[in-house]
């Protein structure tokens, strides 16, 4: 006598005796009432795999793709230099050993908080710290990634302002643009009219004398959208675009798909962000593909209530110990249904938890220094890069971990199709698949480099595309 | 008679409640009965509408929300809003404590006083009440 | 009272051993790290000399100063404060708590998943196409569509695109329809998706038998002539009651010009019996994270993948996955998309639950899934008729895979209500289900507990839960008190939302 499936524990006495208590002849007959217009034809045609060959099927499939980021025990993977909106991080072991507790990952959303502290601390402990690298004074408990993240900042800056339009960078991540395209044109039932580009001028930066003029063309700005370090690894003048759009009542969003660049640079918040939304992903858990995500999202502290997504508050409970909720949930779908700040209804907890636990293990110090050693080692890769016969950095304004490159021969996916075949991911080309249009940048690939290039790796880079032929 | 709904108000369906001007002017004075405040629960915010602002009688004029629900505002009668009980921003938890008195919610100037004798009096509100608990 | 029976006698949970952490930002000392960094092996750079009066020089964000002992601590001592599946029953409703199989996360860690980075050129990543487009395939099987699009990060995500689509889809016949008919049961995501799509909502009410009538959307199309661009329904309903007019229901609007949307969240009720699509379904979402077993992670990530009739794919979001033309066995991306709704998010989707979903889907098979589906619905209908003499039953009708009774009989007799009655089950050891959903209007104006076991409980767990629940019944009559202040036995009693709410305490501050 045997159990149904390893998952599902009845056996066919166990079955008996329960039809008994409900008071049914066969299972069947539980469905006895679905009307036979709806019922399916025929059974799932889908074969069931015991463990060992679901393990053999999922590696032979696994084994056709040459993974950029090896596995914690061995490496043998490609020689990856890609970041354009995923920046893999060196993840410390203890962060993905402690995801693993099942007490993290098979809990539900806290809405029991008696019973749900563990993650409700967590939260609470990621939004400080997200308020801290953001520069501003709440922080959300995560949207589902840094685009859907930025999308959300735009209307929310609608909201604030009553105002329309979206003045928005050229050099803001494809994906970041078309998600907020997306978002925008649902609220005004299809029309792209609302959103602007701002092209970037020769420093790689937002051209500031054409965001002056769509300024002073429009009375219904919204929110100025930038982002830093930008899809070409350049650092904007966050001030500096605070101050315009602030001086035409709009709000200044920053994207931002790099947290550790403000090791170095200063926060946004502390420039004069109103709104700051990013990508924990390269933070938190290796690449994969490139989902699931954690979408950072941090505003000034009076915008509170017209923030989207979960919030976790400090409170007391009835013997006046200090415990955590979810709170202001006023704003959110399940009571204001029409009225919601957004539809959002999870946010990305566990990711979010392994931004938390790396942040904890880097701390205030670690982070700094994680942050000195991506800028040198960027620094030196745009410096031997650049000197290649063919080669030039793009934009002289000042970058961190990414930067973009003119390819010899001028065609970038040329380029890295090359030497993806001898192993080595150079880059994005700015005009890849999904990304920039072509025209926009044919000629530009996207390079990032952080701590975990050895100087060697950046040298064999270098001298790997010195040797690629021009067609 | 019952202190929980004092016959100097008239009230409406949505549970609200209005005083007439005392000195026989045209102000009226607006808030939400009991019954409201407790079905809500320990309220945390109002939003209310600013001095000026015209109501229309029926329509939606705010919100007051607690912990698990928002509900709207219904204007129990029409006119121009001369002033609001501006406290309630920072202690919401006045209209908890007392509905009537301290946890009033706006001042309106209306142009016919009569309106309010359409509205319920204390003793058919708490007929109504009693007839949709039996539903 | 002893703190191990009820008042009438019941043994119930006892404590366990818990330590506080306290906020990390409260531990450690000024210079502590857990960090672990490669010497600088190349000449050091100043920021001041980059980034002028934008480097940063106050030391850096305020993070913890801890050390690696102390983080691990900390995090492990913070789990143990949660209840999860791994721990015991989680009868949520429309949540579908099942077993979270850990074959999937062997899976999901293969360097050949895990490792890959979503900007790799295609011919790098054909592995990767390759399990999409399977977990597509198998999707469309399950659910009797045409195409798949499992790009939306969530189930409110998944509503937001097939909503879109089908505005597009009017678009594209030069319709504006402005109206979405909605059932006063339903999810409060639903008209949320809506507004966010400038769709105004006309709510439907549901019959007394507690389902969707069709004549209940026969006027309101009628109302709204050439004006209604979809139906948005659930099946089963938040009441756990399979929808048996949805056929006609289906017709009506098909007739009056609008698409229906099916939010898929209660699909666990369906494997292998109905297939939506080919029951006049166009467009539903499916969340993983429940029928498909992706693990809930304390609220997420989610993954709300959106299946669609043929009519909807070319405004599938962008890109899909399709098969290289000409050879044999490799995959490609498809960008060239003229009529899509564009992107909802970055790259193409939470792929670490596709492997995980895919590994769950080919687990079970057509066969398992079916099975899954059959003793879920047995499970539920077994607490339906062991507590529908204690607590009240919603509605009449058969139950599927949850079961919805309210308070109405324990408040009238004894006051405590369904949320006195959540708060005691935890004393019981047990997650409480839902109870601030369905909404009143759908309840009759009484408290609801919703209640889905899945199919993974054991009947003995079930028995368990069944007792407790009883017991709580049987204590209220003698000392309604003991609910109304519970829970007793967690370690922080019932905790002060008004206070959070009122003064809102959002992040770590140093006092």
């Amino acid at each position: 006598m045997s159990n149904k499936q390893r998952y599902i524990p009845h056996t066919d006495d166990d079955v008996k005796r329960m039809l008994g208590v409900v008071g049914k002849p066969t299972v069947d007959s539980l469905f006895a009432h679905i009307p036979a217009r709806l019922r399916a034809t025929r059974p799932l045609d889908i074969e069931p795999l015991d463990e060992n060959s679901l393990i053999k099927h999922l590696g032979e499939m696994g084994g056709r793709s040459r993974p950029a980021i090896g596995s914690t025990f061995r490496d043998g993977a490609a020689l990856s230099f890609l970041g354009a909106g995923v920046t893999p991080h060196a993840i410390p072991s203890a962060v993905d050993m402690l995801l693993q507790r099942s007490e993290w990952y098979t809990s539900y959303t806290p809405y029991q908080p008696e019973i749900s502290q563990g993650t409700l601390q967590a939260i609470f402990e990621f939004q400080t710290m997200v308020c801290e690298i953001y520069g501003l004074g709440v922080a959300n408990a995560s949207m589902y990634d840094g685009a859907s993240a930025a999308a959300e900042a735009v209307l929310m800056a609608r909201r604030v302002t009553g105002r329309r339009h979206a003045l928005v960078a050229g050099a803001l991540h494809p994906h970041y643009e078309q998600t907020i395209d997306s978002y925008v044109a649902g609220e005004e039932s299809g029309s792209h009219e609302d959103l602007a580009e701002i092209r970037w001028g020769d420093d790689g930066r937002v051209a500031l004398k054409v965001l002056a003029e769509a300024l002073a063309k429009s009375d219904d700005v919204a929110c100025v959208v930038i982002q830093t370090p930008n899809f070409f690894g350049v650092v904007e003048d966050v001030k500096a675009l605070a101050e315009m759009a602030h001086a035409r009542g709009a709000l200044l969003v920053v994207a931002n798909t790099e947290p550790v660049a403000f090791g170095v640079v200063q926060s946004p918040g502390a420039l004069g962000a109103d709104i700051v939304v990013g990508e924990g992903l390269g933070l938190a858990i290796p690449p994969t593909m490139g989902g699931p995500g954690v979408g950072l999202f941090a505003a000034k502290a009076e915008y509170t209530r017209q923030l989207p997504g979960r919030l976790v508050g400090e409170t007391v409970d009835r013997e006046g110990k200090r415990g955590y909720v979810l709170t202001l949930a006023t704003r959110e779908q399940h009571i204001r249904r029409e009225k919601a700040t957004s539809n959002i209804c999870t946010n990305q907890g566990l990711i979010a938890l392994a931004f938390t636990i790396h942040m904890s293990l880097l701390g205030r110090r670690g982070l700094v220094e994680l942050a000195q050693l991506n800028l040198a080692k960027t620094e030196y890769a745009k410096s031997v890069i650049g000197k290649i016969n063919g080669f030039s950095v793009a934009f002289n304004g000042p970058t961190f971990n990414e930067f973009a490159v003119r390819v010899r021969g001028g065609d970038a996916n040329t380029t890295v199709a090359k030497l993806a075949d001898q192993g080595i991911y150079a880059g994005v080309a700015a005009t890849a698949p999904g990304m920039l249009p072509k025209g926009k940048g044919d000629d530009l690939m996207i390079i990032a480099v952080t701590e975990r290039h050895s100087k060697a790796d950046i040298d064999k880079l270098a001298s790997a595309l010195d040797w690629e032929q021009t067609s | 008679m019952s202190t929980d709904y004092p016959n100097d108000l008239r009230y409406t369906k949505e549970h609200e409640w209005a005083r007439p001007d005392e000195s026989g002017g045209n102000k009226i004075t607006i808030g939400i009965t009991k019954f409201a405040v407790e079905s809500l629960g320990d309220i945390t915010q109002v939003d209310l509408p600013k001095e000026g602002e015209e109501l229309k009688k029926d329509a939606v004029f705010g919100t007051v929300e607690s912990v698990k629900a928002v509900s709207d505002l219904f204007a129990p009668c029409s006119g121009k809003v001369v002033k609001v009980n501006d406290p309630l921003g920072d202690s919401p938890e006045y209209i908890n404590e007392d509905c009537y008195d301290e946890g009033w919610m706006v001042q309106v100037e209306v142009k016919d006083p009569k309106e309010l004798d359409a509205l319920m009096n204390a003793e058919q509100y708490q007929a109504y009440l009693k007839e949709q608990e039996s539903h | 009272m002893s703190d191990k029976t009820t008042k009438t006698g019941t043994p119930i949970a006892t404590r366990q051993l818990l330590h506080t952490s306290r906020p990390i930002f409260e531990q450690g000392a000024p210079g502590r790290s857990g960090a672990s960094l490669p010497p600088l092996d190349v000449p050091a750079i100043d920021a001041t000399k980059i980034y002028g009066a934008a480097a940063r020089t106050d030391g850096g964000p305020n993070l913890p100063e801890v050390s690696e002992v102390e983080v691990t601590r900390h995090y492990t001592r913070l789990s143990r404060w949660n209840y999860a599946i791994d721990i015991g029953l989680y009868p949520l409703g429309s949540c579908t708590m099942k077993y979270n199989p850990k074959v999937n996360e062997r899976a999901a860690r293969m360097p050949g998943f895990a490792g890959l980075h979503p900007a790799q050129p295609e011919s790098t990543v054909d592995g990767a196409l390759e399990l999409m487009w399977g977990l597509e395939r198998a999707l469309c099987e399950i659910g009797g569509f045409a195409r798949v699009t499992l790009q939306p990060a969530a189930g409110a995500q998944g509503e937001l695109c097939g909503i879109m689509m089908i505005r597009a889809y009017h678009a594209d016949k030069g319709r504006r329809p402005t109206k979405v008919l909605i059932p006063d049961s339903a999810h409060g995501t639903n008209p949320a998706s809506c507004t966010l799509n400038s769709f105004e909502t006309v709510p439907l009410k549901t019959g007394a038998d507690g389902l969707l009538h069709v004549d209940t959307v026969k006027a309101a199309c009628a109302a709204h002539k050439d004006d209604v661009a979809a139906i948005m329904i659930t099946n089963p309903s938040t009441l756990g009651l399979f929808e048996e007019q949805l056929g006609e229901i289906a017709d009506v609007v098909h007739e009056a010009g609008g698409l229906v949307y099916m939010d898929g969240a209660n699909l666990n009720a369906l494997l292998g019996k109905v297939r939506p699509g080919e029951a006049g379904v166009d467009v539903m979402h499916i969340n993983l994270h429940k029928t498909f077993t992706t693990p809930h992670g304390g609220g997420g990530p989610g993954s709300g993948v959106v299946g669609v009739v043929s009519k909807l794919e070319p405004y599938l979001p962008t890109p899909t996955v399709e098969k290289a033309a000409g050879e044999s066995g490799k995959y490609r991306f498809e960008y060239n998309r003229p009529k899509s709704i564009g992107r909802l998010r970055s790259f193409f989707g939470n792929f670490g639950m596709f492997v995980r979903a895919y590994t769950y889907i080919r687990e079970l098979g057509g066969p398992g899934l079916t099975c899954a589906t059959e003793m879920a619905v047995l499970n539920a209908n077994y607490i339906r008729a062991k507590l529908e003499d204690t607590y009240s039953l919603a509605y009449d009708k058969p139950s599927m895979h949850e079961v919805v009774f309210t308070d109405k009989k324990l408040k009238r007799e004894t006051g405590v209500q369904t949320l006195d009655v959540a708060k005691r089950l935890m004393d019981f050891g047990y997650h409480p289900p839902t109870i601030y959903f369905p909404l009143p209007a759908v309840t009759g104006g009484a408290g609801a507990l919703m209640i889905e076991p899945t199919e993974t409980e054991t009947p003995e767990t079930l028995d368990s839960f069944c007792d407790a629940m009883r017991a709580i019944a049987d204590e209220a009559k003698v000392d309604p008190e003991i609910a109304r202040n519970a829970p007793h036995q967690t370690a922080l009693r019932r905790l002060d939302e008004t206070r959070a709410a009122r003064s809102p305490k959002l992040r770590w501050t140093r006092e």
